[in-house]
Protein backbone atom coordinates (compact mmCIF):
# COMPACT_ATOMS: atom_id res chain seq x y z
CA UNK A 1 0.00 0.00 0.00
CA UNK A 2 1.22 3.46 -0.84
CA UNK A 3 0.31 6.50 1.20
CA UNK A 4 -1.20 9.54 -0.46
CA UNK A 5 1.50 12.24 -0.45
CA UNK A 6 -0.80 14.45 1.61
CA UNK A 7 -1.41 11.81 4.28
CA UNK A 8 0.87 13.06 7.08
CA UNK A 9 -0.11 16.66 6.45
CA UNK A 10 -3.84 16.01 6.60
CA UNK A 11 -3.56 13.67 9.57
CA UNK A 12 -1.66 16.42 11.38
CA UNK A 13 -4.69 18.65 10.87
CA UNK A 14 -7.16 16.04 12.05
CA UNK A 15 -5.12 15.19 15.14
CA UNK A 16 -4.54 18.82 16.08
CA UNK A 17 -8.25 19.60 15.76
CA UNK A 18 -9.26 16.68 17.99
CA UNK A 19 -6.51 17.32 20.53
CA UNK A 20 -7.35 21.02 20.76
CA UNK A 21 -10.93 20.13 21.59
CA UNK A 22 -9.64 17.81 24.30
CA UNK A 23 -7.03 20.12 25.80
CA UNK A 24 -8.89 23.38 25.23
CA UNK A 25 -7.98 26.08 22.70
CA UNK A 26 -5.71 27.79 25.25
CA UNK A 27 -3.52 24.65 25.02
CA UNK A 28 -3.26 24.82 21.23
CA UNK A 29 0.54 24.58 21.38
CA UNK A 30 0.31 21.42 23.49
CA UNK A 31 -2.14 19.91 21.02
CA UNK A 32 0.22 20.68 18.14
CA UNK A 33 3.12 19.11 20.04
CA UNK A 34 1.22 15.91 20.74
CA UNK A 35 0.12 15.67 17.09
CA UNK A 36 3.69 16.24 15.89
CA UNK A 37 4.87 13.61 18.35
CA UNK A 38 2.47 11.02 16.97
CA UNK A 39 3.74 11.70 13.44
CA UNK A 40 7.39 11.44 14.58
CA UNK A 41 6.61 8.10 16.16
CA UNK A 42 4.92 6.88 13.03
CA UNK A 43 7.99 7.84 11.02
CA UNK A 44 10.35 6.03 13.40
CA UNK A 45 8.29 2.85 13.65
CA UNK A 46 6.96 2.55 10.10
CA UNK A 47 10.33 3.00 8.45
CA UNK A 48 11.49 -0.26 10.08
CA UNK A 49 8.27 -2.25 10.19
CA UNK A 50 6.40 -0.95 7.17
CA UNK A 51 2.95 0.58 7.18
CA UNK A 52 0.36 -0.79 9.59
CA UNK A 53 -2.93 -2.09 8.09
CA UNK A 54 -4.73 1.13 9.01
CA UNK A 55 -2.21 4.01 9.25
CA UNK A 56 -4.83 6.58 10.20
CA UNK A 57 -6.13 4.48 13.10
CA UNK A 58 -2.57 3.77 14.21
CA UNK A 59 -1.82 7.50 14.42
CA UNK A 60 -5.07 8.15 16.23
CA UNK A 61 -4.35 5.49 18.84
CA UNK A 62 -0.83 6.77 19.34
CA UNK A 63 -2.05 10.35 19.80
CA UNK A 64 -4.77 9.14 22.16
CA UNK A 65 -2.29 7.33 24.40
CA UNK A 66 -0.02 10.36 24.50
CA UNK A 67 -3.01 12.57 25.27
CA UNK A 68 -4.15 10.38 28.16
CA UNK A 69 -0.59 10.45 29.57
CA UNK A 70 -0.55 14.24 29.37
CA UNK A 71 -3.99 14.52 30.95
CA UNK A 72 -3.03 12.24 33.85
CA UNK A 73 0.29 13.95 34.44
CA UNK A 74 -0.96 17.51 34.21
CA UNK A 75 -4.55 17.49 35.31
CA UNK A 76 -3.70 19.24 38.56
CA UNK A 77 -1.30 21.72 36.98
CA UNK A 78 -3.34 22.74 33.93
CA UNK A 79 -6.92 23.28 33.00
CA UNK A 80 -8.10 21.49 29.90
CA UNK A 81 -11.07 21.68 27.52
CA UNK A 82 -13.80 23.56 29.42
CA UNK A 83 -16.71 21.45 28.16
CA UNK A 84 -14.92 18.22 28.96
CA UNK A 85 -12.97 19.18 32.05
CA UNK A 86 -15.15 17.36 34.55
CA UNK A 87 -15.00 14.12 32.56
CA UNK A 88 -11.25 14.25 32.48
CA UNK A 89 -10.84 14.59 36.24
CA UNK A 90 -11.53 10.99 37.20
CA UNK A 91 -10.14 7.76 35.81
CA UNK A 92 -13.69 6.42 35.45
CA UNK A 93 -14.56 8.76 32.66
CA UNK A 94 -11.16 9.81 31.31
CA UNK A 95 -10.56 7.05 28.75
CA UNK A 96 -14.15 6.76 27.48
CA UNK A 97 -14.28 10.52 27.01
CA UNK A 98 -11.03 10.51 25.05
CA UNK A 99 -12.18 7.52 22.97
CA UNK A 100 -15.40 9.26 22.07
CA UNK A 101 -13.53 12.38 21.09
CA UNK A 102 -11.38 10.48 18.62
CA UNK A 103 -14.29 8.84 16.81
CA UNK A 104 -14.43 9.69 13.09
CA UNK A 105 -17.53 11.90 13.13
CA UNK A 106 -16.27 13.72 16.23
CA UNK A 107 -13.02 14.56 14.44
CA UNK A 108 -14.99 15.79 11.47
CA UNK A 109 -16.81 18.25 13.74
CA UNK A 110 -13.56 19.22 15.44
CA UNK A 111 -12.07 20.21 12.11
CA UNK A 112 -15.11 22.32 11.39
CA UNK A 113 -14.95 23.94 14.83
CA UNK A 114 -11.31 24.71 14.20
CA UNK A 115 -12.03 26.16 10.77
CA UNK A 116 -14.64 28.51 12.21
CA UNK A 117 -12.37 29.37 15.15
CA UNK A 118 -9.51 30.28 12.80
CA UNK A 119 -11.76 32.87 11.14
CA UNK A 120 -11.87 34.90 14.33
CA UNK A 121 -13.18 38.42 13.62
CA UNK A 122 -10.19 39.99 15.36
CA UNK A 123 -7.81 38.41 12.87
CA UNK A 124 -6.95 39.93 9.48
CA UNK A 125 -7.95 37.75 6.51
CA UNK A 126 -4.40 36.76 5.58
CA UNK A 127 -3.82 35.61 9.15
CA UNK A 128 -6.99 33.51 9.05
CA UNK A 129 -5.82 31.83 5.86
CA UNK A 130 -2.35 31.21 7.29
CA UNK A 131 -3.85 29.69 10.45
CA UNK A 132 -6.10 27.35 8.47
CA UNK A 133 -3.17 26.28 6.32
CA UNK A 134 -0.98 25.56 9.30
CA UNK A 135 -3.41 24.05 11.80
CA UNK A 136 -5.90 22.25 9.56
CA UNK A 137 -3.82 21.50 6.49
CA UNK A 138 -0.54 20.71 8.24
CA UNK A 139 1.69 23.03 6.19
CA UNK A 140 4.79 24.40 7.92
CA UNK A 141 5.47 28.12 8.06
CA UNK A 142 8.19 27.67 5.45
CA UNK A 143 5.83 25.92 3.04
CA UNK A 144 3.12 28.56 3.45
CA UNK A 145 5.65 31.36 3.07
CA UNK A 146 6.88 29.79 -0.19
CA UNK A 147 3.35 29.67 -1.58
CA UNK A 148 2.70 33.31 -0.70
CA UNK A 149 6.17 34.53 -1.73
CA UNK A 150 6.87 35.82 1.74
CA UNK A 151 9.77 35.41 4.11
CA UNK A 152 9.41 32.51 6.56
CA UNK A 153 10.25 34.84 9.44
CA UNK A 154 7.44 37.26 8.55
CA UNK A 155 4.96 34.44 8.19
CA UNK A 156 6.02 32.80 11.46
CA UNK A 157 5.50 36.10 13.22
CA UNK A 158 2.05 36.52 11.73
CA UNK A 159 1.02 32.98 12.63
CA UNK A 160 2.39 33.29 16.16
CA UNK A 161 0.36 36.47 16.69
CA UNK A 162 -2.75 34.86 15.25
CA UNK A 163 -2.33 31.78 17.43
CA UNK A 164 -2.11 34.01 20.47
CA UNK A 165 -5.45 35.58 19.56
CA UNK A 166 -6.95 32.16 18.91
CA UNK A 167 -5.60 30.71 22.17
CA UNK A 168 -6.99 33.68 24.08
CA UNK A 169 -10.48 33.11 22.70
CA UNK A 170 -11.14 30.68 25.58
CA UNK A 171 -13.52 28.43 23.72
CA UNK A 172 -13.50 26.78 20.36
CA UNK A 173 -16.34 27.84 18.14
CA UNK A 174 -19.71 26.43 19.26
CA UNK A 175 -21.34 24.52 16.40
CA UNK A 176 -24.54 24.11 18.38
CA UNK A 177 -25.66 27.71 17.97
CA UNK A 178 -27.02 28.21 14.42
CA UNK A 179 -27.13 32.00 14.70
CA UNK A 180 -23.46 32.14 15.66
CA UNK A 181 -22.50 29.76 12.88
CA UNK A 182 -24.45 31.85 10.37
CA UNK A 183 -22.69 35.02 11.43
CA UNK A 184 -19.23 33.40 11.17
CA UNK A 185 -19.78 31.67 7.81
CA UNK A 186 -19.13 34.68 5.55
CA UNK A 187 -15.62 35.04 7.01
CA UNK A 188 -14.99 31.32 6.49
CA UNK A 189 -16.20 31.52 2.88
CA UNK A 190 -13.96 34.49 2.27
CA UNK A 191 -10.91 32.73 3.74
CA UNK A 192 -11.51 29.60 1.65
CA UNK A 193 -12.10 31.76 -1.43
CA UNK A 194 -8.76 33.51 -0.86
CA UNK A 195 -7.07 30.18 -0.29
CA UNK A 196 -8.41 28.82 -3.56
CA UNK A 197 -7.51 31.96 -5.50
CA UNK A 198 -4.01 31.96 -4.12
CA UNK A 199 -3.65 28.47 -5.52
CA UNK A 200 -5.30 29.31 -8.83
CA UNK A 201 -3.89 32.74 -9.65
CA UNK A 202 -1.19 33.13 -7.03
CA UNK A 203 2.26 34.47 -7.63
CA UNK A 204 4.16 31.41 -6.51
CA UNK A 205 6.03 29.83 -9.41
CA UNK A 206 5.93 26.38 -7.79
CA UNK A 207 2.91 24.85 -9.48
CA UNK A 208 2.76 21.81 -7.19
CA UNK A 209 2.12 23.97 -4.14
CA UNK A 210 -0.57 25.88 -5.97
CA UNK A 211 -2.50 22.79 -6.92
CA UNK A 212 -2.34 21.67 -3.30
CA UNK A 213 -3.78 24.97 -2.10
CA UNK A 214 -6.74 24.53 -4.45
CA UNK A 215 -7.22 20.96 -3.31
CA UNK A 216 -7.21 22.02 0.33
CA UNK A 217 -9.77 24.74 -0.34
CA UNK A 218 -11.97 22.14 -2.03
CA UNK A 219 -11.53 19.68 0.81
CA UNK A 220 -12.42 22.29 3.43
CA UNK A 221 -15.46 23.56 1.56
CA UNK A 222 -16.65 19.95 1.27
CA UNK A 223 -16.17 19.55 5.01
CA UNK A 224 -18.37 22.60 5.45
CA UNK A 225 -21.00 21.10 3.13
CA UNK A 226 -21.10 17.85 5.07
CA UNK A 227 -22.29 19.59 8.21
CA UNK A 228 -25.85 20.81 8.58
CA UNK A 229 -24.66 24.18 9.87
CA UNK A 230 -22.52 24.73 6.79
CA UNK A 231 -25.07 23.77 4.14
CA UNK A 232 -26.06 27.23 2.96
CA UNK A 233 -26.61 28.50 -0.60
CA UNK A 234 -23.41 30.56 -0.29
CA UNK A 235 -21.34 27.50 0.68
CA UNK A 236 -22.76 25.57 -2.29
CA UNK A 237 -22.06 28.47 -4.65
CA UNK A 238 -18.49 28.72 -3.37
CA UNK A 239 -18.00 24.99 -3.82
CA UNK A 240 -19.48 25.24 -7.33
CA UNK A 241 -17.09 28.06 -8.17
CA UNK A 242 -14.11 26.02 -7.00
CA UNK A 243 -15.17 22.89 -8.93
CA UNK A 244 -15.79 24.81 -12.15
CA UNK A 245 -12.40 26.51 -11.96
CA UNK A 246 -10.53 23.40 -10.83
CA UNK A 247 -12.01 21.54 -13.81
CA UNK A 248 -9.97 23.78 -16.12
CA UNK A 249 -6.66 23.16 -14.34
CA UNK A 250 -5.45 20.36 -16.63
CA UNK A 251 -5.34 22.74 -19.62
CA UNK A 252 -3.71 25.72 -17.92
CA UNK A 253 -0.12 24.55 -18.27
CA UNK A 254 1.38 23.12 -21.43
CA UNK A 255 3.83 20.22 -21.59
CA UNK A 256 6.72 22.57 -20.84
CA UNK A 257 4.95 23.89 -17.72
CA UNK A 258 4.12 27.25 -19.32
CA UNK A 259 0.80 29.03 -18.83
CA UNK A 260 -1.59 28.62 -21.73
CA UNK A 261 -3.79 31.70 -22.30
CA UNK A 262 -7.47 30.99 -21.59
CA UNK A 263 -8.43 31.48 -25.24
CA UNK A 264 -5.90 28.90 -26.45
CA UNK A 265 -6.65 26.16 -23.92
CA UNK A 266 -7.46 22.65 -25.11
CA UNK A 267 -10.98 22.26 -23.77
CA UNK A 268 -10.99 18.50 -24.28
CA UNK A 269 -8.68 18.37 -21.26
CA UNK A 270 -11.24 19.94 -18.95
CA UNK A 271 -12.45 17.62 -16.22
CA UNK A 272 -16.05 16.76 -17.15
CA UNK A 273 -16.74 15.16 -13.78
CA UNK A 274 -15.74 18.32 -11.94
CA UNK A 275 -17.83 20.44 -14.30
CA UNK A 276 -20.88 18.26 -13.65
CA UNK A 277 -20.29 18.49 -9.91
CA UNK A 278 -19.94 22.27 -10.17
CA UNK A 279 -23.17 22.52 -12.15
CA UNK A 280 -25.01 20.37 -9.63
CA UNK A 281 -23.77 22.54 -6.75
CA UNK A 282 -24.61 25.73 -8.61
CA UNK A 283 -28.10 24.42 -9.26
CA UNK A 284 -28.57 23.54 -5.58
CA UNK A 285 -27.19 26.91 -4.52
CA UNK A 286 -30.18 28.62 -6.11
CA UNK A 287 -32.30 27.21 -3.31
CA UNK A 288 -33.09 30.29 -1.23
CA UNK A 289 -33.21 34.02 -1.51
CA UNK A 290 -29.50 34.55 -0.93
CA UNK A 291 -27.46 35.73 -3.91
CA UNK A 292 -23.74 36.14 -3.28
CA UNK A 293 -20.76 37.11 -5.40
CA UNK A 294 -19.88 33.38 -5.31
CA UNK A 295 -23.13 32.62 -7.13
CA UNK A 296 -22.27 35.12 -9.86
CA UNK A 297 -18.65 34.03 -10.21
CA UNK A 298 -19.73 30.39 -10.35
CA UNK A 299 -22.34 31.23 -12.99
CA UNK A 300 -19.67 32.94 -15.13
CA UNK A 301 -17.38 29.94 -14.73
CA UNK A 302 -20.28 27.65 -15.71
CA UNK A 303 -20.89 29.56 -18.96
CA UNK A 304 -17.22 29.12 -19.86
CA UNK A 305 -17.14 25.49 -18.78
CA UNK A 306 -20.07 24.61 -21.03
CA UNK A 307 -18.94 26.54 -24.11
CA UNK A 308 -17.28 24.40 -26.79
CA UNK A 309 -14.88 27.21 -27.77
CA UNK A 310 -14.22 30.89 -26.97
CA UNK A 311 -16.07 31.82 -30.17
CA UNK A 312 -19.16 29.78 -29.24
CA UNK A 313 -19.45 31.34 -25.80
CA UNK A 314 -22.49 33.25 -24.61
CA UNK A 315 -20.52 36.46 -24.06
CA UNK A 316 -23.69 38.52 -23.63
CA UNK A 317 -24.65 36.36 -20.64
CA UNK A 318 -21.15 36.77 -19.24
CA UNK A 319 -21.31 40.57 -19.59
CA UNK A 320 -24.67 40.60 -17.77
CA UNK A 321 -23.26 38.47 -14.94
CA UNK A 322 -20.27 40.80 -14.64
CA UNK A 323 -22.68 43.75 -14.48
CA UNK A 324 -24.45 42.10 -11.54
CA UNK A 325 -21.13 41.29 -9.91
CA UNK A 326 -19.93 44.89 -10.29
CA UNK A 327 -23.15 46.15 -8.75
CA UNK A 328 -22.55 43.90 -5.76
CA UNK A 329 -18.81 44.38 -5.41
CA UNK A 330 -17.28 47.14 -7.50
CA UNK A 331 -13.66 46.34 -8.33
CA UNK A 332 -11.37 47.41 -11.16
CA UNK A 333 -10.26 43.79 -11.72
CA UNK A 334 -13.87 42.66 -12.18
CA UNK A 335 -14.48 45.65 -14.48
CA UNK A 336 -11.44 44.63 -16.54
CA UNK A 337 -12.82 41.12 -16.97
CA UNK A 338 -16.13 42.61 -18.01
CA UNK A 339 -14.37 44.74 -20.62
CA UNK A 340 -12.62 41.64 -21.98
CA UNK A 341 -16.02 39.97 -22.35
CA UNK A 342 -17.39 43.05 -24.13
CA UNK A 343 -14.42 42.94 -26.51
CA UNK A 344 -15.29 39.33 -27.33
CA UNK A 345 -18.91 40.17 -27.91
CA UNK A 346 -18.68 43.53 -29.68
CA UNK A 347 -15.10 43.78 -30.86
CA UNK A 348 -11.83 45.22 -29.52
CA UNK A 349 -12.79 48.88 -30.10
CA UNK A 350 -15.75 48.55 -27.72
CA UNK A 351 -13.57 46.61 -25.26
CA UNK A 352 -10.97 49.39 -25.19
CA UNK A 353 -13.70 51.98 -24.63
CA UNK A 354 -14.95 49.94 -21.67
CA UNK A 355 -11.44 49.73 -20.24
CA UNK A 356 -11.07 53.51 -20.57
CA UNK A 357 -14.29 53.90 -18.60
CA UNK A 358 -13.17 51.79 -15.61
CA UNK A 359 -13.26 53.94 -12.47
CA UNK A 360 -9.99 53.96 -10.50
CA UNK A 361 -8.25 52.32 -13.46
CA UNK A 362 -4.90 53.44 -12.03
CA UNK A 363 -5.20 50.66 -9.43
CA UNK A 364 -4.68 48.13 -12.21
CA UNK A 365 -1.38 49.59 -13.33
CA UNK A 366 0.81 47.07 -11.50
CA UNK A 367 -1.30 44.13 -12.58
CA UNK A 368 0.43 42.33 -15.49
CA UNK A 369 -2.88 41.05 -16.89
CA UNK A 370 -4.16 44.60 -17.31
CA UNK A 371 -1.39 45.50 -19.74
CA UNK A 372 -1.75 42.08 -21.37
CA UNK A 373 -5.51 42.59 -21.88
CA UNK A 374 -4.89 45.99 -23.48
CA UNK A 375 -2.26 44.39 -25.71
CA UNK A 376 -4.67 41.68 -26.87
CA UNK A 377 -7.34 44.25 -27.73
CA UNK A 378 -4.85 46.44 -29.63
CA UNK A 379 -3.61 43.37 -31.46
CA UNK A 380 -7.23 42.49 -32.20
CA UNK A 381 -7.77 45.76 -34.01
CA UNK A 382 -4.45 45.57 -35.83
CA UNK A 383 -2.50 48.17 -33.83
CA UNK A 384 0.61 46.03 -33.58
CA UNK A 385 2.96 48.71 -32.23
CA UNK A 386 0.64 49.57 -29.33
CA UNK A 387 0.13 45.87 -28.66
CA UNK A 388 3.89 45.34 -28.51
CA UNK A 389 4.32 48.25 -26.09
CA UNK A 390 1.60 46.89 -23.80
CA UNK A 391 3.06 43.37 -23.85
CA UNK A 392 6.46 44.82 -22.96
CA UNK A 393 4.84 46.69 -20.07
CA UNK A 394 3.15 43.44 -18.93
CA UNK A 395 6.47 41.60 -19.15
CA UNK A 396 8.11 44.14 -16.86
CA UNK A 397 5.39 43.40 -14.28
CA UNK A 398 5.42 39.59 -14.56
CA UNK A 399 5.70 37.97 -11.17
CA UNK A 400 7.39 34.70 -12.09
CA UNK A 401 9.14 32.91 -14.96
CA UNK A 402 5.94 31.13 -16.01
CA UNK A 403 4.09 34.40 -16.52
CA UNK A 404 7.13 35.86 -18.23
CA UNK A 405 7.48 33.02 -20.75
CA UNK A 406 3.80 33.10 -21.63
CA UNK A 407 3.96 36.87 -22.24
CA UNK A 408 7.13 36.52 -24.30
CA UNK A 409 5.28 34.14 -26.60
CA UNK A 410 2.47 36.66 -27.06
CA UNK A 411 5.00 39.43 -27.67
CA UNK A 412 6.63 37.31 -30.38
CA UNK A 413 3.22 37.06 -32.06
CA UNK A 414 3.19 40.87 -32.55
CA UNK A 415 4.73 40.95 -36.01
CA UNK A 416 4.16 43.99 -38.18
CA UNK A 417 1.31 43.17 -40.54
CA UNK A 418 2.15 42.49 -44.20
CA UNK A 419 -0.34 44.96 -45.57
CA UNK B 1 30.04 -12.33 4.21
CA UNK B 2 30.32 -10.77 7.64
CA UNK B 3 27.76 -9.10 9.81
CA UNK B 4 27.68 -5.44 10.73
CA UNK B 5 25.45 -3.43 12.96
CA UNK B 6 24.24 -0.03 11.73
CA UNK B 7 23.48 2.13 14.73
CA UNK B 8 21.37 5.18 13.84
CA UNK B 9 21.70 8.39 15.81
CA UNK B 10 19.76 11.61 15.60
CA UNK B 11 16.22 12.24 14.45
CA UNK B 12 14.20 14.91 12.76
CA UNK B 13 14.86 18.49 13.87
CA UNK B 14 12.01 20.46 15.46
CA UNK B 15 9.93 22.32 12.90
CA UNK B 16 10.11 19.59 10.26
CA UNK B 17 6.81 19.70 8.41
CA UNK B 18 4.50 16.68 8.18
CA UNK B 19 5.09 16.51 4.43
CA UNK B 20 8.86 16.43 4.95
CA UNK B 21 8.46 13.71 7.57
CA UNK B 22 6.45 11.63 5.16
CA UNK B 23 9.06 12.09 2.43
CA UNK B 24 11.78 11.06 4.84
CA UNK B 25 9.83 7.94 5.78
CA UNK B 26 9.46 7.09 2.10
CA UNK B 27 13.24 7.41 1.63
CA UNK B 28 13.93 5.05 4.53
CA UNK B 29 11.48 2.46 3.30
CA UNK B 30 12.94 2.57 -0.20
CA UNK B 31 16.50 2.33 1.10
CA UNK B 32 15.86 -0.61 3.46
CA UNK B 33 13.80 -2.42 0.85
CA UNK B 34 16.53 -1.97 -1.73
CA UNK B 35 19.24 -3.26 0.66
CA UNK B 36 17.00 -6.21 1.52
CA UNK B 37 16.37 -7.12 -2.13
CA UNK B 38 20.12 -7.16 -2.75
CA UNK B 39 20.50 -9.60 0.13
CA UNK B 40 22.43 -7.30 2.45
CA UNK B 41 19.92 -7.17 5.31
CA UNK B 42 20.17 -9.84 7.98
CA UNK B 43 17.61 -8.11 10.21
CA UNK B 44 15.98 -4.77 9.36
CA UNK B 45 16.07 -4.02 13.07
CA UNK B 46 13.79 -2.05 15.31
CA UNK B 47 13.10 1.53 16.23
CA UNK B 48 13.87 2.53 19.82
CA UNK B 49 11.71 4.64 22.11
CA UNK B 50 13.08 8.06 22.95
CA UNK B 51 12.63 7.77 26.71
CA UNK B 52 14.81 5.40 28.68
CA UNK B 53 17.21 5.13 31.57
CA UNK B 54 20.96 5.07 31.92
CA UNK B 55 22.42 3.04 34.74
CA UNK B 56 26.07 3.79 35.38
CA UNK B 57 28.94 3.48 37.80
CA UNK B 58 29.71 1.39 40.82
CA UNK B 59 26.85 3.12 42.56
CA UNK B 60 24.57 2.04 39.70
CA UNK B 61 23.24 5.54 39.45
CA UNK B 62 20.04 5.63 37.44
CA UNK B 63 19.35 8.68 35.27
CA UNK B 64 16.36 9.32 33.03
CA UNK B 65 16.39 9.98 29.30
CA UNK B 66 15.56 11.76 27.06
CA UNK B 67 19.01 12.20 25.69
CA UNK B 68 20.58 14.90 23.56
CA UNK B 69 19.11 14.69 20.04
CA UNK B 70 22.40 13.95 18.31
CA UNK B 71 23.39 11.18 20.76
CA UNK B 72 20.00 9.54 20.75
CA UNK B 73 20.14 6.05 19.28
CA UNK B 74 16.93 5.86 17.26
CA UNK B 75 17.28 2.35 15.86
CA UNK B 76 19.56 -0.30 14.38
CA UNK B 77 19.85 -2.69 11.46
CA UNK B 78 21.89 -5.87 11.13
CA UNK B 79 23.62 -5.93 7.75
CA UNK B 80 25.65 -8.51 5.84
CA UNK B 81 28.56 -7.25 3.79
CA UNK B 82 31.93 -8.38 2.42
CA UNK B 83 34.00 -6.25 4.77
CA UNK B 84 33.95 -3.02 6.74
CA UNK B 85 34.58 -0.95 3.60
CA UNK B 86 31.66 -2.56 1.85
CA UNK B 87 29.39 -2.09 4.88
CA UNK B 88 30.40 1.56 5.13
CA UNK B 89 29.64 2.01 1.46
CA UNK B 90 26.17 0.52 2.01
CA UNK B 91 25.54 3.00 4.83
CA UNK B 92 26.18 5.93 2.48
CA UNK B 93 22.70 5.53 1.02
CA UNK B 94 21.00 5.93 4.39
CA UNK B 95 18.50 8.83 4.35
CA UNK B 96 19.47 9.79 7.92
CA UNK B 97 22.10 12.20 6.54
CA UNK B 98 19.36 14.41 5.08
CA UNK B 99 18.86 15.71 8.62
CA UNK B 100 22.19 15.82 10.48
CA UNK B 101 21.95 12.22 11.69
CA UNK B 102 24.73 9.63 11.75
CA UNK B 103 25.24 5.92 11.21
CA UNK B 104 27.79 4.04 13.25
CA UNK B 105 29.00 0.98 11.34
CA UNK B 106 30.29 -1.74 13.71
CA UNK B 107 31.51 -5.17 12.69
CA UNK B 108 29.93 -7.95 14.73
CA UNK B 109 32.87 -9.75 16.35
CA UNK B 110 33.57 -13.20 14.86
CA UNK B 111 34.05 -16.22 17.15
Amino acid sequence: MDLDARFFRREAGRLTAALTRLFGVHNLALAEDVAQDALCRALEVWKFRGLPPNPSAWLMTTAKHRAVDVLRRERTARTFGPELERWLKTEWTLTPTVDELFADDAIQDDQLRMMLSCCHPRLPEEAQVALILQILCGFSAREIAAAFLESTAALEKRVARAKKTLAASKNLFDLGDPAQVASRLPAVHRALYLLFNEGYHGASPESAVRVELCQEALRLVSLLLEHRAGQTPATRALAALMCLHAARMPSRLDAAGDLTPFFDQDRSLWDRGMIAEGQRLLHDSADGAELTTYHLEAAIAAVHALAPSPRDTDWAAIVRLYDALLAMRPSPVVALHRAIAVAQQEGPERGLAEVAAIPSRDRLENYPFYAAALAEMELGRGHVDQARAHFQQALSLARNPTERRSLEKRLAACRPSDT
Amino acid sequence: MSQFLFIYRGGMPAGTSPAEMQQQMGRWMTWLKDLGEKGFVKDPGQPLERAGKVVAGKQKTVTDGPFAEKDLVSGYTLVEAKDLEHATELSLGCPIYTYAGSVEVRPVAKM
